[in-house]
């Protein structure tokens, strides 16, 4: 499998049938697959050669020439065999000029120089040169701390400068598209942007204008760069030109707690990092992954987190008493729930569970249904999201998890909730129990509500006609938990807990798990969410043979399994 | 007595009642010689052109024969293309301008035999977007000639065929560049390409193999095929082979186009017999000899030439500037190059800061802007000079001219970054005097406003 997306270049990733070549580098002879480009050649062995413009998922461009390197080709005698010094090693005949790195491909017999006085050179010169018209305005910019720019002017330039004339006046401010702010002052005309925009989000609207030093970055008038892809060229913009409306002048980006995590705004499951300080997200940036979402992420994912410090949110657990919030203690909630849970025959219960809870989150409700059910089968039922799969990273399941919730077994894929509308309006059910899902989004709006007796529901921002729970249970967001979710194509990825609940609100599987324990089920305590996924595993076999440290950062392709049991 | 032209390109170019119409140039034996090479094998014309020793006349002097032999004709599949650098904007050249607006079927026949070698059967005229009287010429000559099946299908019979179209340039120096040219005739903006890979005979204009000559290189493609390989390269020198056209310009009293033999005359009959000498009887200080980028010549300085003697040793000559043979070798032992052939002529009035200056503010104005070094490089370089021309001089501004300079050519994508540090530092190297003169504010020279107020 490779990723979702489908790239234009994988320079990184060399074709595996690529043989391997001889090359030495910075005096050392090593193999590397040959064709592969410099930069990476380099990478591979630790080293590390400077780069703006390169990017490994976008056409070479060759502008920044930050990349200069010194190459070497061995010296061939008159009948074309290579000369050999004492040592029988060949003897290099060194190019007087710089390549580049990103646009030369290894070679068998290449030698390759990447720290030598003439590379050092080349790196000041061209450092010297981004900096003489940059604004240097790094105290008010939002790529401090995370700028290409600043960070190679420490490793690779001089530290002083030289330029004495007024800099370049160029835009400041401009609205690039409905998302991004472009500085073109800071731009330093690495073209990312541009090959971006043509080459994966295929919206071929940013280009140069003027020449010189007075090119600027622009969008062709009358358009904006509105893909669903924009802010990606954001994350590749090595200096601050680009900047997100979304998250500039909020946080200076060295104060941000990075969490691996995972996207939940689709099926995709982009790979994501939380950034987030004191207990608030600020922004997700795409974490790689070349089995999903590559080096990208879609603005709706990257923008959809901000509902969860909505002040609608309930971040307490309550009940209703004639009409008003009342809130409650946790363990009084619980008792509460568990009770009125066993009051009622199996039969009578339904579930409303959400496919954007976590396998852990879905395995415990499947406990917690086995418990009631005492063998009758539990009522149970997701509800379907759709949305249009865009032949980039957009599925067109926009609920996260669905595979796992039919792995799991709970519910039926939403074909079951007509049935379930009509079941509580003939009151064959009268207890229902919501998780992260507003019932109301189906249509079973306030009437078919109020013919309930038990309704209890557990989740982050209610619904119009969440007046009709009697139990109000505060769950958390996805940046608030830990766990595990099943993607579109059968990938096992996890979830990591990046900031605390708000308020006392609690992790999903916490109160799951609580519950659990008040029904009667007492033989383990999870402490951990690795239990419960330890636990899973050994109950589901779908997650037969993992555990929870196993799956990984990039997550565990579970594709076959899910093949063989007609769910993918 | 000056030494006579050898008019071969520019035969009949200034002869009185010559015109551009095709009746003109059938008369005077045109297309003669393509009815020859028509019946000759294609590979023969590139083996003809490779014995001849032509060397590309647009500035790099790169021999055109091999250029040829860069594409496989066997093992290609794609289409090749043709096209015609007439993007002539050098500073200082001004010689395919008169083939052009005096001859233009003189390009057309070199083009066809041109396209007809190297399989092409498409072929473009990129002329520069000034020459639109240029361009107008181009288009009639090509009518006139497709009407009488000099071009279009089954040319003369042959079952060759071949469609020239002009293309008209974008108004920008980097266009003449050959891998910005075919951006350019691609319609995009003229960013060269980066080589490797994109090498024009391998993947040139929408990614097939690419043959991109300058327009006198084309037309000298028309004489070899008449006099045959071997006996074109007896005109000039050794690996100097055929006629150049040298456009002088500058401080001599006849400025204008000469067309000699490679090698056949020095700098010092050019200028001082051909040209009239240095205009109001100055001193001559300064030469550039192959258009704005070539490095400059002083006067006064002795050269070391590299001589081949008959045993087949070579020995060190001491050379002045006036007895430098004009051609390709000699001129590029100096250090600088023959180029497009533009020779620009300074007489002892000229404040060498001032023109270093000039010609840094064109290069600052048409860098492309693509690449790092030259883009911000040239622009420091042209502000650096204005600052010293207009009193803001400092001692070190020398050693950082030079350094700047250092930093760019070299390390760009194309060779303006050549074109735009070598005026620098050769200025710089050979007339220090003048630079620190001005930068100690004491100059004797007087402080000149600026030449334009232009800033972009």
């Amino acid at each position: 499998m490779s990723a979702l997306i489908k790239n234009p270049f994988n320079h990184d990733l060399p074709p595996l049938e690529a043989p391997l070549v001889n090359v030495q580098l910075d005096g050392q002879w090593v193999k590397v697959p040959k064709g592969l480009n410099i930069i990476e050649v380099a990478k591979r062995f630790g080293k590390f050669i400077p780069h703006y413009c390169y990017h490994p998922k976008l056409s070479i461009a060759g502008n920044c020439r930050m990349c200069l390197f010194e190459m070497g080709m061995p010296k061939l005698d008159a009948n074309r065999k290579p000369v050999v010094d004492a040592e029988e090693r060949p003897v290099i005949n060194w190019l007087p000029r710089p390549q580049i790195a990103c646009a030369t491909q290894a070679t068998e017999g290449m030698a390759i120089r990447t720290n030598s006085k003439l590379v050092k050179d080349c790196q000041e010169g061209v450092m010297e040169f981004l900096l003489i018209n940059h604004p240097l305005d790094c105290p008010i910019c939002d790529q401090a701390g995370e700028c290409r720019l600043q960070e190679y002017a420490y490793d690779f330039g001089k530290g002083r400068s030289r330029f004495v004339e007024e800099k370049v006046k160029k835009p400041k401010r401009v609205d690039f598209g409905p998302r991004i702010i472009l500085d073109d002052e800071r731009c330093i005309l690495c073209s990312r942007c541009i090959r971006f925009a043509r080459e994966i989000a295929k919206q071929d609207v940013i280009g140069f204008v003027n020449r010189g030093s007075y090119s600027t970055l622009t969008v062709y008038p009358g358009r904006v760069f509105d893909s669903n892809y924009s802010l990606n060229t954001v994350d590749i913009c090595p200096v601050g030109a680009l900047t997100s409306k979304d998250f500039r002048f909020k946080m200076r980006v060295w104060f941000l707690r990075e969490a691996k995590s995972i996207c939940t705004e689709c099926a995709t499951g982009c790979n994501i990092i939380i950034g987030s300080r004191e207990n608030i997200v600020y922004r997700l940036t795409p974490r790689v992954n070349e089995e999903v979402n590559s080096h990208w992420m879609c603005d709706q994912g990257r923008l959809g987190f901000h509902y969860i410090h909505s002040k609608k949110r309930v971040t307490e657990p309550a009940s209703h008493l004639n009409g008003s919030l009342f809130p409650l203690e946790w363990s009084e909630a619980l008792r509460t729930v568990a009770q009125k849970l066993m009051e009622f025959p199996p039969s009578e219960i339904a579930f409303l569970v959400s496919a954007r809870l976590t396998c852990e989150e879905l395995y415990l409700v499947k406990k917690l249904m086995e418990t009631l059910g005492k063998g009758t089968e539990i009522f149970s039922e997701i509800i379907p999201r759709k949305g249009v799969a865009d032949g980039l990273l957009r599925s067109a399941d926009l609920n996260p998890n669905t595979k796992g919730a039919i792995g799991i077994g709970i519910g039926k894929e939403g074909r079951r909730i007509e049935e379930l509308k009509n079941k509580i309006r003939a009151k064959e059910i009268n207890c229902l129990f919501a998780i992260h899902e507003n019932p109301e989004e189906v249509g079973i709006q306030e009437d078919i509500l109020s013919s309930l007796s038990f309704y209890v529901w557990q989740g982050l921002i209610p619904g119009p006609a969440v007046h009709k729970a009697n139990i109000l249970l505060a769950g958390a967001s996805f940046a608030e938990k830990s766990g595990t979710m099943i993607n579109i194509a059968g990938r096992l990825q996890k979830l990591h807990k990046a900031i605390l609940c708000p308020g006392r609100a609690r992790e999903d599987w916490r109160i799951l798990r609580d519950l659990l324990l008040l029904v009667g089920v007492k033989e383990r305590v999870f402490e951990k969410i690795n239990d419960v996924f330890d636990a899973m595993s050994k109950e589901i076999d779908l997650f037969e043979s993992l555990s929870w440290n196993t799956v990984g950062d990039l997550g565990i392709d579970l594709s076959q399994k899910l093949k063989n049991r007609s769910i993918l | 007595m000056a030494k006579a032209e050898y008019r071969l390109i520019l035969k009949h170019a200034d002869e009185p009642g010559y015109t551009v119409d095709i009746d003109c140039y059938l008369s005077h034996g045109g297309y003669q010689v393509l009815k020859k090479a028509l019946a000759m094998p294609p590979d023969q014309i590139i083996q003809e052109v490779k014995i001849s020793g032509l060397r590309g006349r647009g500035g790099a002097g790169f021999p055109t024969g091999v250029k040829w032999g860069f594409i496989n004709h066997e093992k290609n599949t794609k289409p090749v293309y043709l096209l015609c650098n007439a993007d002539e904007s050098e500073p200082g050249t001004f010689k395919d301008r008169q083939i052009i607006y005096k001859d233009p079927h003189q390009l057309i026949e070199g083009m066809v035999i041109s396209a007809y070698a190297n399989r092409a059967h498409l072929a473009y005229i990129y002329i520069r977007g000034e020459f639109a009287k240029g361009a107008e010429i181009l288009e009639k000559a090509l009518a006139e000639a497709r009407e009488r099946n000099f071009l279009g299908k089954n040319i003369l019979g042959s079952g060759y065929e071949l469609e020239i179209y002009v293309f008209r340039g974008a108004g920008a120096y980097i266009c003449g560049e050959e891998t910005g040219l075919i951006e350019s005739l691609e319609g995009k903006r003229a960013y060269p390409r980066i080589k490797p890979p994109y090498f024009p005979a391998v993947l040139g204009l929408y990614m097939c193999p690419t043959i991109v000559n300058n327009v006198e290189t084309l037309c000298h493609v028309k004489h070899i095929v008449e006099m045959g390989g071997a006996e074109y390269a007896r005109i000039g020198t050794p690996n100097n082979t055929g006629t150049r056209i040298w456009c002088v310009s500058g401080d001599v009293n006849k400025p204008g186009y000469y067309e000699y033999p490679c090698g056949a005359i020095t700098f010092g009959e050019l200028l001082y017999e051909v040209c009239g000498g240095i205009r109001n009887g100055n001193k001559l200080k300064a030469v550039i000899p192959g258009g704005s980028s070539a490095k400059v010549l002083r006067a006064d300085k002795k050269y070391k030439i590299p001589k081949k003697k008959e045993d087949g040793s070579t020995e060190i000559v001491e050379m002045g500037l006036e007895d430098i043979p004009l051609d390709f070798d000699t001129v590029a032992a100096t250090g600088s190059m023959s180029g497009s052939g533009g020779i620009i002529v300074m007489d002892h009035t000229r404040d060498m800061v001032e023109c270093l200056r000039n010609i840094a503010e064109f290069y600052a104005h048409e860098s492309c802007g693509q690449c790092t070094p030259c883009r911000e490089g040239s622009l420091w370089m042209k502000k650096m000079l204005d600052r010293i021309c207009t009193g803001g001089g400092r001692p070190e501004d020398s050693k950082l001219l030079l350094e700047v300079a250092n930093h760019i050519a070299g390390r760009t994508i194309c060779a303006f970054g050549e074109a735009c540090s070598w005026p620098v530092q050769s200025f710089v190297e050979m007339f220090g005097e003048e630079f620190e003169a001005k930068q100690r504010k004491e100059s004797s020279l007087e402080i000149l406003e600026p030449l334009t107020n232009r800033t972009a």
